[in-house]
């Protein structure tokens, strides 16, 4: 969903480096007007910490070892929820695919789940299971679940019926068309779910961390709120912004190798 | 990236859901052509309708058989009854109106202000290159944020009043929109384009005759994208701190150990957000009539 | 005719549909013999598709008797080769893989069958192309290899070049013809172009639609290689074409078979 789709009219677009500079004129003049207004008082230091108090306290979290600490639980965390929830999705959206009897047994019961939102279900999971990590991981995979299941399920569901006309002509055994026609003709739609998936995982893990830690990124964003320390509350976002955008880059380029041989794809 | 997306998830499943060949091995879908007599497909329909019962049915039996016996606790898990049970108190009492009203406004004034802001932000990317060169490049940057990830932030700077949580949500709902909007736009078919110029069409019917109808699908797209993500801001916003509405109410059922009136809250959470987003469902194919493709 | 490698029979095929029954085939019988080139041509609706998809076996439901060297004819499977109008090609898969497709490439028979394929269908340096990187033509020719692969007794093709532009189209009929005449397979060759249907088979068999029947066959006695400027192959293109000239409907050059 980025606007890289675009279809250019007509008019002649500027060159790529004067993209980024138009592109730059906003943010650079936020930033300087953010700077100076905070550096001469006119706004609180307090709630508007100057960019570069932030930097430094970025610095100095690095420097400690805080940053890398929390942000190895964090990744651990959202990680482990994420192969959960979305190995069990794909797991279950194959089957569920694949066999009608399963889907009419196990789709509505699952569709149920899907309504209840999962950031709604914290309180109970934190009544259950403490703010240990059982409730921040199984809340993750829960976000994480979904999509997988869905778009899996989907991939399966929408091969096209002339390609397998083909296999019942090649003769293939039932086996191998799962193996070679139904599989990899779903692929850019399990894809789609990870990447769905992987960011649902970083929300979910944002707010179980916010409301229910004592430790990860966004325990620290929490606790630096408690002790009005601004410039960390600004260092966390920002984490969390690389993290996703990061871990959203690997699946793009995982993505860009398994479906070279797709016509129209655009990332 | 956010809860928004099994919004999307939902259309892309709704339109691919329809067309013909349903049967993973062509061999089933022969077989079910054949029984598509009229009473047959009555008989079948209510047939998967019972099998995807059975799992729902026994869970909600054996969990309350197992409550009433005592092997799970009710503090831990309250049986479906115990569940009914306050569901009706609170209704009764008024409290659950009054707290789903004010998370109904909140929700409602977060994603309006939210959304109109992402809708004319959208418009005017979408229409004018110079605001594109000169917006889009931080709005895409500020999308990278998680919007919850800034719920402490928002906080800081407003305390825990209204305008915190109103400002969680329209944070949320700013970007669907704006995207969804500027998208729309943007794939407008050029071959539309050249007819309109070949008709003579004027900027401003252009506009009214071709863009606004041509980007209309992606934009309701990004209304219910939208309203969902508004919707979800809602409950982590109340969950953190609030002293009204659902989530004040699951909060503080969570703090006096009354498990019961939690499941409450998440039920009433999830069937508002499903009303909610068949209602704007319903509007968007009434306003989609004309295209053939649309099966959602 | 009795050894005929595949017999039709009496069959007889009727599509119910919301607007009431189409009788797609009536009473058609046809005898093929072991290495024949038989090219089947109709206007739109004469159930020539439907006929070939019949002898597939992809399409059942029908009366009659449909024999492969003296056995019932069942489903699909490999001693029936079947060439769609598209390549139909897997697009997650190069053009050697596409061929192989359910068998192992890794296999040395395999592999050595696959580069003779590649050779004969003139694709060598394309092997590890992926179908969106061909043109028509050749795409349509790896569908050839693929189905040839399978050592089919019989190789059954629906409008193969009915995609392409003239020139590819004249091209891929002398790739067909050197394919046949190598390899011997049986054919039968589905087409709307009469021109095509003439220069391809020893016989031609005209349907006419409503009920779809065999209005008749013509045998093309003429040489291999042919030639299209030939008077003889004028004549038998006239011949082919009076044929039509009695049918009410012409409608043979949208060529949209059921």
């Amino acid at each position: 969903m980025t606007n890289q789709a675009v279809v250019v009219r007509g008019s002649s677009r500027p060159g790529k480096a004067a993209t980024i500079g138009l592109g730059m004129i906003l943010p650079a003049s936020v930033l300087i007007l953010w700077q100076t207004l905070g550096h001469y008082g006119i706004i609180s230091e307090l709630l508007f910490p100057t960019p570069y108090t932030i930097a430094e306290s970025f610095i100095t979290l690095a420097i400690a070892g805080d940053l890398w600490t929390n942000f190895r639980i964090s990744a651990a965390r959202a990680l482990l929820g994420f192969l959960l929830g979305g190995g069990l999705g794909l797991l279950l959206g194959i089957v569920v695919g694949l066999f009608r009897r399963s889907e009419k047994l196990l789709d509505p019961s699952i569709q149920m789940i899907r309504m209840i939102p999962s950031l709604a279900v914290i309180p109970l999971f934190i009544l259950w299971f403490g703010i240990g990590e059982e409730s921040k991981v199984l809340l993750i995979a829960k976000g994480a679940f979904f999509p997988i299941y869905i778009n899996t399920f989907m991939g399966i569901r929408n091969v096209d019926n002339k390609l397998f006309e083909v296999a019942r002509v090649l003769g293939f055994s039932r086996m191998k068309q799962i193996i070679r026609l139904v599989l990899p003709a779903a692929v850019p739609n399990i894809m789609l779910g990870v990447r769905l998936s992987l960011g649902l995982s970083w929300l979910g893990l944002v707010v179980a961390e916010l409301i229910a830690s004592s430790s990860g990124i966004g325990y620290m964003i929490s606790d630096a709120r408690q002790f009005a320390d601004t410039p960390v509350v600004f260092v966390g976002i920002i984490i969390f912004a690389i993290a996703g955008l990061l871990s959203d880059s690997v699946v793009r380029l995982i993505e860009r190798r398994l479906l070279r041989w797709k016509d129209s794809y655009q990332g | 990236m956010s809860e928004g997306v099994e919004a999307l998830i939902k259309t892309t499943k709704g339109v691919k859901e329809t067309p013909n060949n349903v049967g993973t091995a062509p061999i089933n879908s022969n077989k079910e052509l054949e029984s598509n007599t009229t009473p047959g497909v009555w008989k079948s329909l209510l047939s998967d309708l019972s099998i995807g019962a059975i799992i729902p049915v026994v869970t909600i039996v054996v969990w309350q058989l197992a409550g009433n016996a005592g092997w799970i606790s009710a503090e831990f898990m309250p049986t479906p009854l115990k569940i009914l049970d306050a569901l009706v108190e609170l209704a009764v009492s008024g409290e659950l109106i009054h707290h789903l009203g004010i998370s109904i406004g909140r929700a409602g004034i977060g994603f309006l202000i939210g959304g109109i802001l992402g809708l004319l932000f959208g418009v005017l990317t979408g229409l004018f290159r110079s605001v594109e060169y000169l917006l889009d490049p931080s709005v895409q940057v500020l999308r990278l944020v998680p919007h919850l990830a800034i719920a402490p932030l928002i906080i800081l700077w407003f305390g825990f009043g209204e305008i915190s949580k109103v400002v969680i949500i329209l944070s949320g709902s700013f970007f669907p929109l704006y995207i969804n909007t500027f998208m729309g736009i943007r794939n407008v078919d050029n071959k539309l384009f050249e007819v309109a110029r070949v008709l003579g069409f004027s900027r401003y019917q252009q506009l009214r005759r071709l863009i606004l109808p041509a980007a209309l699908p992606s934009i309701l797209l990004g209304l219910r994208i939208s309203l969902a993500v508004a919707w979800i801001g809602l409950v982590v916003a109340e969950v953190i701190g609030s002293q009204s509405g659902i989530g004040f109410l699951i909060n503080e059922a969570k703090q006096n150990s009354r498990t019961e009136i939690i499941f409450v809250g998440i039920i009433i959470f999830a069937v508002v957000g499903k009303l909610i987003d068949s209602l704007f469902h319903a509007i968007e194919r009434k306003f989609l009539f004309w295209r053939d493709s649309y099966h959602g | 005719m009795g050894d005929a490698m595949l017999a039709i029979s009496n069959l007889n095929k009727r599509f119910d549909t919301a607007a009431g029954h189409v009788q797609a085939l009536y009473n058609v019988d046809l005898q093929v013999q072991e290495g024949e080139f038989v090219t089947v041509i109709g206007p739109s609706g004469c159930g020539k598709s439907t006929l070939l998809r019949i002898v597939a076996g992809l399409d059942s439901g029908y009366t009659g008797s449909v024999t492969l060297e003296g056995v019932q004819i069942g489903g699909p499977g490999i001693d029936k080769g079947f060439i769609f109008q598209e390549h139909r090609l897997f697009p997650w898969l190069t053009v050697e893989k596409n061929i192989a497709s359910d068998l192992p490439l890794g296999n040395k028979e395999v592999r050595q069958k696959v580069d003779e394929l590649i050779e004969l269908v003139k694709l060598k340096g394309f092997e590890k192309s992926y179908p969106r990187e061909l043109s028509g033509g050749m795409a349509q020719r790896v569908a050839i290899a693929r189905a040839l692969l399978r050592n089919p007794k019989i190789l059954l093709l629906d409008e193969p070049f009915g995609a392409l532009d003239a020139f590819t189209r004249a091209h891929m009929q002398t790739v067909l013809l050197d394919i046949w005449r190598t390899n011997q397979t049986t054919m039968i060759f589905v087409t709307h172009d009469i021109d095509e249907a003439v220069f391809l088979g020893n016989r031609v068999v005209i349907l006419e639609p409503r009920p779809g029947k065999i209005r008749n066959i013509i045998p093309i006695d003429l040489p291999y290689p042919r030639k299209k400027t030939t008077t003889s192959f004028q004549e038998l293109r006239l011949k082919v074409l009076n044929q039509f000239e009695k049918v009410d409907e012409l409608e043979l050059t949208d060529g949209a078979g059921i």
